[in-house]
């Protein structure tokens, strides 16, 4: 792995410096506005997208190398899949445990917490789940797009 | 065959618009949609899901299914730009 901190002299050190500082920012701003889309607005695709800037930021102002150590092409494959797989996956398991399709109340049977309150936690794994595959498919579109498919080095 | 097209797309268009005239003007509180479904989520969207937040709870629960097909819609996406895009780099 490429060391992150290691400093090009050069008119970018100031944009790598701050880009690196504001990362883990912007993911848990990104997280926030997932987990928070309850109470708050913003929601999956919101947090999604969010989630995604931090990559594609960190694409730009490093390159494309670098994106590529913190999220691989094949975590971003299973990423972009397991986020579809969660909503259909809570869809279906809730019709097998005998309620309708996205019909959340019925996992209620599989982990018995109060049909309300599996309303609520319900929204909250598809909208995890919606998080999943915005990031990776926002970062998929924006490695494909600026390399010209090769997705091996950018902008 | 361009003018076909042409035709059949301001026909339909000229039928789209003709059949707007029947919709229940702009926040009609009279129209369908505002007499029994918008209530509905206002009064019971909190006690049904204990979703403080009516929009996620629509989105979530209610319009599941629309939400569900949202998430495919940026699914295929993705899936359409790599199909058309990826590729090898060339040896050079």
């Amino acid at each position: 792995m490429r060391d992150i901190y290691e400093h090009s002299a050069g008119e970018d050190l100031i944009i790598k410096t701050s880009v690196r500082l504001l990362v883990p920012f912007i993911q848990l701003f990104g997280l926030y506005v997932i987990v928070h889309g309850h109470y708050s607005p913003g929601g999956g695709f919101q947090g999604g997208v969010i989630l995604g800037a931090a990559f594609i930021l960190l694409a730009l102002a490093y390159d494309m190398k670098t994106s590529q150590e913190y999220m691989t092409i094949r975590v971003n494959a299973l990423f972009t899949n397991l986020g579809a797989a969660i909503f259909i996956g809570v869809g279906a398991v809730s019709a097998i445990f005998g309620g309708l399709f996205l019909d959340y109340a019925a996992l209620n049977k599989l982990i018995p917490l109060g049909p309300i309150e599996w309303h609520s936690f319900g929204i909250f794994l598809v909208e995890v789940g919606v998080g999943f595959t915005v990031m990776s498919i926002m970062v998929l579109l924006y490695w494909n797009l600026s390399s010209s498919g090769t997705l091996d080095e950018g902008l | 065959m361009k003018h076909l097209a042409l035709i059949a797309t301001l026909a339909t268009g000229a039928l789209l618009l003709y059949g707007t005239k029947d919709f229940p003007a702009w926040g009609d509180p009279q129209a369908p949609a505002s007499t029994y479904l918008s209530p509905h989520y206002i009064e019971d969207a909190v006690e049904e899901t204990h979703v403080p937040n009516i929009v996620t709870a629509v989105l979530g629960d209610y319009r599941g299914y629309d939400t569900m097909f949202e998430t495919v819609v940026i699914y295929c996406a993705g899936m359409a730009v790599v199909s058309v895009l990826s590729r090898k780099r060339e040896e050079e």
